[in-house]
């Protein structure tokens, strides 16, 4: 036990020691481990060694003497029995006291904006140009096929959860977007919103198959709860958990042959609330 | 100066004879009646590696420049509060030791608690007097979990961000309230406003830590007045309580317990590296990354939401349960409302409302235990769920084969752990064998005129 104890010191004093020189964090932590650890087997070999061992027998107490809970019944309802119309002056009581409650809690509602329209909604307008993080307008040509690229509105705040899009591009043969969506892909590039139906999350992964008899489609997959969607078929969830399908944002291209949105998303942004419009 | 000490004391407060006495206070030995001294112990580490961190953290979603030590991050526009938690990493001497401790304490708090109350539910310590008790522990388990995922979002990284962004989703999808209730707690839309995170930090640093404490002090003050559950044994009754007294012998022993939950806590802050905060980088709502875990007390409602199908009910093209809801809200409702409701579902299946102090062995109530066990396995199975990708990169399954299997399993696996459990317990209670602790021996002798005595 003293060989412990004096453990304890020396591996304190190396903390300190360590501490001063260079606080490297592994010898910080290995120091300070042993110097408590040794403490720990000296406490508990004291516990065991130095003091007497006792084994006590302890009464104990038993709970529920029906005489006394009388008493105190008797105690908590006298003094109210000699007061006249008790049942009005209870029903005003509580209602004083569910006011005064809901008054205290009123204020809470100064934490957030009502949802309003802001929810699901997104700065993308017709025309609008598709730029990447650093707002460089982005063109066809910087769109590959097999890779995924993410694009923000122009002049739009990218933080945003209506802002960001995912744009991949498909051979056009490939592609079976709906007829009135038919012109929402210039060149096979499709845009979708990058925020997940499911929970939220980025749809950062994109699954481009390299030996099409034996590999699933093309896919965008979000990390988080695996929710699956397929770019070619107006980003229709294919496995996992999400309940609607991406929106999809038509682009055009501009005069100076760059990306630009033709109109809104298809249907509202993000993760889904009571009462979302399912399109 | 002892002498000096206990007059001081006694002739301002009178309390000499229950400081007497509670220094006389029983405790039973038995190993599972530490689990929850050290969630407690967790709990100390926590306020005091916490309270070093409040010193240097800013919770702020304000936009600065990184300067410090860790060059890839140089000169990159990132929060107040991400800067601030990789400058007490690298630039504060001590810091990263402190913040992984902590981060460490953390995981070993949930963790104790949850064996505790494992211990607690398989032994029947839940029975009156002390259900009242039991319905407490739970709250604390409840905040904990709040807790633990509160101080996980602080940092401002990637990957809590990319938590707040599911937790914004379950928020969103409580039906007909989660739509306010979200704008409520984030100010606004995912990501919030600026307010969020000191939001966030209060209820980390403030509110929690106090509602937790003031619920330890009544936890213990409820485990002290019944006294302690025991274990059945020689001379064990309902109405006595045999084990070593507080002092001296178990506040020695207890006290080394502390040190060495510091001990081991301080050893894991400094040499096993957890969330690397700089690796992941800063969030931003457009980024996310696959192969990242939550906290482990997470894991099985990551499982939840992944395991549950593409369902979404609608009337009329409108939404009315958005898929968060089932894993993110129902899932655990259900699983907490059936902890909580424990106690009275066994009072009616049984009709004993007797007060109990001796606890059960596992097998002396075969339906609690194979219920409790099956239960467990349910939500054991959701948790693996939710490490799929490290079983893709461990076993290169593909997610959609783990998905479907983890579907049917969930249902599956526990109906046999049921009827397994229940088997065992009967078999084990009715024959009354020890197979873990070894087969049982005895000598055998031979006699000087050939043949054996046993």
């Amino acid at each position: 036990m003293a060989a412990a104890l004096a453990g304890a010191a020396l591996a304190a004093v190396a903390f300190v020691v360590v501490y001063i020189v260079s606080a490297d964090t592994q010898l910080l932590g290995l120091s300070l481990g042993l110097a408590l650890g040794c403490l720990a087997v000296a406490a508990i070999l004291a516990g065991q060694r130095l003091v007497p061992q006792e084994h006590v027998v302890e009464e104990r107490p038993q709970f529920g003497d029906v005489s006394e809970q009388q008493q105190l019944e008797l105690e908590l309802v006298e003094p109210a029995s000699g007061i006249s119309r008790r049942k009005m002056l209870l029903g005003v009581g509580s209602l004083a006291g569910a006011a005064v409650g809901v008054a205290a809690v009123v204020p809470l509602a100064s934490l957030g904006p009502s949802p309003g329209d802001e929810i699901g909604s997104s700065p993308w307008r017709r025309g609008l140009a598709v730029v990447d993080e650093q707002g460089r307008q982005l063109g066809p040509e910087d769109v590959p096929i097999g890779a995924l690229v993410t694009g923000f509105p122009a002049g739009a705040d990218p933080r945003e959860l209506g802002s960001p899009v995912v744009l991949v591009r498909l051979p056009q043969n490939q592609l079976q977007l709906p007829t009135d969506r038919a012109d929402w892909a210039p060149q096979g590039i499709v845009a979708y919103s990058k925020i997940c139906t499911h929970a939220g999350c980025a749809i950062s992964l994109y699954r481009y198959p390299l030996y099409r008899p034996t590999s699933p489609g093309p896919a965008l997959v979000c990390p988080c709860h695996y929710s699956t969607f397929d770019p070619t078929r107006a980003g229709k969830r294919i496995f996992g958990p999400a309940g609607r399908s991406l929106p999809q944002l038509p682009l055009a291209i501009d005069q100076a042959g760059k990306l630009v949105a033709g109109g809104p998303f298809s249907g509202p942004v993000g993760p889904a609330w009571w009462g979302v419009r399912r399109t | 100066m002892i002498r000096k000490a206990v007059r001081f004391i006694d002739e301002r407060t009178g309390s000499a004879s229950f400081l007497g006495k509670a220094l006389r206070y029983v405790f039973p030995d038995h190993w599972s009646f530490l689990l929850g001294e050290i969630a407690l112990y967790s709990f100390v580490i926590l306020v005091i590696t916490g309270v070093f961190l409040t010193l240097f953290f800013e919770p702020s979603l304000a936009q600065t420049t990184y300067h410090g030590s860790y060059a890839p991050l140089e000169g990159q526009h990132v929060s107040k509060a991400y800067a601030s938690a990789v400058r007490l990493s690298f630039d504060v001497k001590a810091g990263l030791l402190m913040r992984q401790t902590h981060h460490w304490a953390a995981l070993v708090f949930v963790a104790a608690i949850v064996v505790h109350l494992m211990r607690v539910f398989f032994t029947g310590g839940f029975r009156k007097p002390r259900d009242l008790n039991y319905y407490i522990g739970l709250t604390m388990l409840t905040l904990a979990l709040v807790e633990g995922f509160a101080g996980y979002s602080l940092a401002d990284d990637l990957l809590s961000g990319m938590g707040l962004a599911i937790a914004y989703a379950v928020a969103l999808a409580i039906p007909l309230v989660g739509a306010p209730l979200a704008f409520l707690i984030w100010g606004g839309q995912f990501p919030g406003s600026s307010d969020f995170l000191s939001r966030f930090y209060i209820a980390h640093v403030l509110i929690l830590p106090i509602a937790i404490g003031v619920l330890i002090s009544v936890h213990l003050l409820l485990i002290a007045l019944p006294k302690h559950t025991q274990f059945r044994g020689a001379g064990r009754t309902e109405h006595n309580v045999i084990g070593t007294p507080m002092w001296p012998g178990y506040a020695l022993r207890a006290g080394g317990l502390f040190l060495a939950t510091a001990g081991v806590l301080f050893a894991l802050g400094g040499l096993v590296q957890i969330n690397p905060i700089w690796q992941t980088g800063p969030f931003e709502p457009w980024l996310g990354t696959n192969g990242v875990q939550p906290d482990w007390y997470m894991g099985w409602l990551i499982g939840a939401l992944r395991l549950m199908p593409g369902f979404e009910p609608h009337v009329f093209g409108y939404t009315i349960f958005p898929n968060p809801f089932f894993g993110g809200i129902l899932l655990p409702s259900i699983v907490f409302g059936l902890l909580y409701l424990w106690p009275t579902i066994e009072r009616r299946k049984t009709g004993d409302h007797h007060a109990h102090h001796l606890l059960d062995r596992p097998r002396d109530n075969p339906w609690r235990t194979a219920t409790g066990a099956a239960v467990f396995s349910f939500i054991a199975l959701i948790f693996l769920a939710a490490a799929s990708d490290r079983i893709f990169v461990s076993f290169g399954i593909p997610y959609t084969g783990q998905v479907w299997f983890f579907r049917i399993a969930v249902f599956v696996v526990p109906v046999i752990v049921y009827r397994l459990t229940k088997l065992i317990c009967e078999e084990l209670r009715d024959s009354d064998a020890h197979p873990l602790r070894g087969s049982a021996t005895r000598e055998v002798k031979r006699q000087q005129g050939g043949g054996f005595t046993a």
